[in-house]
């Protein structure tokens, strides 16, 4: 009834395979798209782009991106903080190194400089896997940091060792530095999103996908139909860290513009991206949205609740939050392991056959 | 993306702000996490102190003062959500108490037009006014208390410390790397030899650290820490039995919660302080009678003069003294964020002006002008006596290398202005 497929009819290979199959979903798919780009950046302010929506885009990037490896790929990581700071440190010397280059160049070589990097870290996974690889990528989390804080060419020989990002635009408008229009950081985020997403989706659909797939499933299988293991993986390593290091970029150029690596980068955040992905739902890119969304405002809404509306103290309120979170992700994984997504696919379901369920 | 719309509807009624009437000073504090016990008495301290002023003398120049507060946690992403949903409710100063945060607030307060006062911490360089338009760091800086701890331990060794081994045990973080520009010149000047030992955060793993101090044998140890990472050295220093009255911390090293856990090992242990300490102070009967009396004092209420308590007081007093000097010069009671800004720069602490706030000698007198920041950087020495647990001024406040550390801050705040183009603006 809601949810309509009646006369949704396709005549050709291309119509059957198309992302969102049924007209209703390709519908609402545009709507959302068109009030992204086209309603929201006239009514965005300096609070909702800096609080909320910036954040949102740019953990969603992230989120993408460690879904490729971990829900896709099956190759657990906990290096994404770490990653997301090779993105940064790179974003960093470029923009400092070529200030005059438009910063969407700088942040698609500050991704392209992390794939590799992240390359190079997913090797290990040729030979171990599971709960072994978790410990490799761990240990490249720690060494990126300690990196970024050991050697002072990353951070220009500062003399505090942060990173601060300077006043860069593309195409003429500011996109980083305190006087960049809220409209604009939205939108150079959003566009870097639809970019990933867009990305990310077809390649999970091809045949890139497939195999990443078929390793994640069963990996000795998937080498015998004829998947190159060596190839699956490290192309999953490469196209999620690029994603990440897109993310990275964005969080400090245009989200906080001065990081300090230890504090923004450290292990929380790797912790922060994986219960995105395990929350929105492994292996679904609706499902990153979801995880990023659910995470980055749960916090806002309980401190709006209980600080603003109910007038709690702000320390309970902030204990509060780390009690409710921690209480909502036990509580999902056991009564919906499968993520948000799937409560999403359910729901879908559901709505086809109402009101008449057999 | 679908979730955005949701996003959308969420926000609708958290933009709306209520009305401008009071003198908003939001207190971007923390009670959580690994820094909450140097947060928790700043903040109380903070709080009661524009109470006080609301209950005694009903508030500054006749309008009462509110503080918003907001959690941050000590987390940069938390301070900016902070810092945005604060702004437009017509803050008038920021006060972050965060290295980290202050970093981010910089840039924006510029743009914003509001005033940030980072006391005693953030960047140092922000003293120089014709650079940083909106950032204050007055009464002193972390390179006035790096020379405060090296011109005390001049004086201490009779004026010669050459060949002496200091070890600076610091946090690893911009914070904690501030004041080793600052000793490694003083380190060629007076000759003395510096070993640099970070301690990654949140600080409670330490042993390698002191191992390394146990080997070298240091005549002295410098601290640049802040929460656990205090509680957790001095603890480690009785371990090694290091002599406490060589060990020497900054500001953020040397309060109440930082030397008890030690117990009576921690006597002797010292700190360099731009305030005085302790509550035998006019202005705490005040706050006795009007605040804690009444039921209304912040948190629980039991900070009253402690070390950081009375740091926040004072950050409060500053703040409100500067928001006097403000109404004066605008001739309005209502002032705004600009105008709160121009009091800061004309701010003007005498002796007299203490006494009559109730807080006689509390802190150094200086007068805030527009290429200077950063006040005179008057630095004094505070020990710990275990027994009595108190702690006690036992130096006066005296004045810092400024030879040394003028250079660093034109040359730091010199490249902050080439890299953003910021033209000085003092004539």
């Amino acid at each position: 009834m809601f949810y309509r497929e009646a006369g949704d009819f396709k005549t050709s290979y291309a119509d059957d395979s198309q992302t969102f199959p049924i007209k209703f979903d390709r519908v609402r798919y545009y709507v959302v798209l068109a009030v992204a780009f086209g309603i929201i950046p006239f009514l965005v302010n300096d609070y909702w782009a800096n609080a909320i929506l910036l954040p949102f885009l740019i953990y969603s990037i992230a989120a993408i991106g460690l879904n490729i490896l971990v829900g896709y790929c099956g190759q657990v990581s906990l290096g994404t903080g770490g990653f997301m700071a090779v993105g940064a440190y790179a974003c960093y010397k470029l923009m400092t190194a070529f200030p005059e280059v438009s910063m969407f160049i700088h942040v698609i070589l500050a991704g392209g400089i992390t794939a590799v990097v992240c390359m190079a870290f997913g090797l290990p996974s040729l030979r171990i896997k599971g709960f072994y690889l978790a410990v490799a990528t761990l240990a490249a989390q720690f060494f990126l940091v300690w990196l970024f804080n050991r050697v002072p060419w990353f951070y220009n020989y500062s003399a505090s060792g942060q990173i601060n990002a300077p006043e860069r635009d593309t195409f003429g408008i500011l996109i980083t530095g305190p006087n960049a229009p809220a409209w604009a950081t939205y939108l150079f985020c959003l566009i870097f999103l639809t970019f990933c997403a867009l990305v990310a989706r077809n390649l999970t659909r091809g045949t890139v996908g497939r195999s990443w797939m078929a390793i994640r499933d069963m990996d000795i299988a998937a080498e015998i139909i004829g998947v190159n293991p060596l190839k699956a993986k490290l192309t999953a390593f490469a196209v999620s860290g690029f994603f990440i290091g897109i993310s990275g970029a964005l969080f400090f150029a245009v989200y906080l513009g001065a990081v300090e690596v230890g504090e923004a980068f450290g292990i929380n955040k790797s912790f922060l991206v994986l219960f995105m992905v395990i929350l929105g739902g492994l292996g679904s890119i609706f499902g990153s949205f979801a995880g990023a969304a659910f995470l980055v405002l749960l916090p806002v809404v309980l401190k709006v609740v209980g600080v603003d509306l109910l007038g709690w103290p702000t320390d309970i309120v902030a204990h509060f939050q780390l009690v409710i979170v921690g209480a909502l992700i036990v509580v999902f994984l056991i009564a919906e392991p499968h993520g948000m997504a799937q409560l999403w696919r359910v729901a879908k379901e559901k709505l086809r056959l109402w009101p008449f369920p057999h | 993306m679908k979730k955005t719309l949701t996003t959308l509807a969420l926000g609708a009624a958290m933009a709306a702000g209520p009305a401008m009437a009071d003198l908003v000073f939001p207190d971007l504090s923390y009670r959580t996490g690994p820094y909450a016990a140097g947060g928790i008495p700043f903040s109380d301290g903070y709080n009661d102190y524009f109470t006080l002023l609301n209950e005694r003398d009903g508030g500054i120049g006749g309008v009462p003062a509110k503080v918003i507060e907001c959690e941050t946690g000590y987390n940069t992403e938390k301070g900016v959500e902070c810092y945005e949903s604060t702004k437009g409710q017509g803050a008038l100063i920021y006060q972050p108490l965060s290295t980290g945060i202050t970093y981010q607030l910089i840039p924006k307060v510029t743009a914003d037009n509001i005033p940030l006062h980072t006391m005693g911490y953030g960047r140092t360089s922000a003293a120089n006014g014709e650079v940083f338009s909106h950032v204050f760091n007055y009464p002193a800086n972390y390179w006035n208390g790096a020379s405060g701890v090296v011109n005390y331990l001049l004086e201490s060794n009779g004026g010669d410390i050459s060949g002496k081994k200091i070890a600076l045990i610091y946090h690893n973080s911009a914070y904690g790397k501030e004041p080793i520009r600052t000793l490694e010149e003083l380190s060629k000047k007076h000759g003395f030899e510096l070993i640099a030992l970070p301690v990654d955060h949140p600080g409670q793993e330490q042993k390698s650290q002191w191992l390394q101090i146990r080997r070298e044998r240091p005549d002295n140890v410098v601290m640049w820490g802040w929460g656990v990472m205090n509680q957790v050295a001095i603890q480690e220093a009785a371990n090694i039995r290091f002599p406490m009255e060589n060990f020497i911390g900054v500001w953020w090293s040397g309060a109440e919660h930082d030397v008890m856990p030690a117990g009576d090992k921690a006597d002797g242990y010292k700190a360099v302080t731009f305030h005085n300490v302790g509550r035998d102070f006019p202005v705490f009967d005040d706050i006795q009678k009007y605040v804690v009396d009444a039921g209304k004092a912040a948190g629980a209420g039991d900070q009253v003069g402690n070390v950081l308590y009375n740091r926040g007081m004072y950050a409060a007093m500053l703040a409100a003294e500067a928001a006097k000097t403000a109404q004066g010069i605008h001739g309005t009671a209502d002032i705004n964020a600009a105008m709160m800004r121009d009091g800061m720069e004309a701010l003007v602490i005498d002796e007299a002006k203490m006494a009559a706030l109730g807080m006689p000698n509390f802190g150094p007198t200086f007068n805030v002008s527009c290429d200077n920041h950063g006040g005179p950087g008057l630095v004094g020495v505070t020990q710990w006596d275990a027994e009595s647990k108190t702690w006690s001024l036992i130096s006066d406040f005296k004045p810092s290398d400024t030879e040394v550390i003028g250079k660093l801050i034109e040359e730091d705040s010199g490249a902050y202005a080439a890299e953003n183009n910021i033209e000085s603006r003092c004539k």
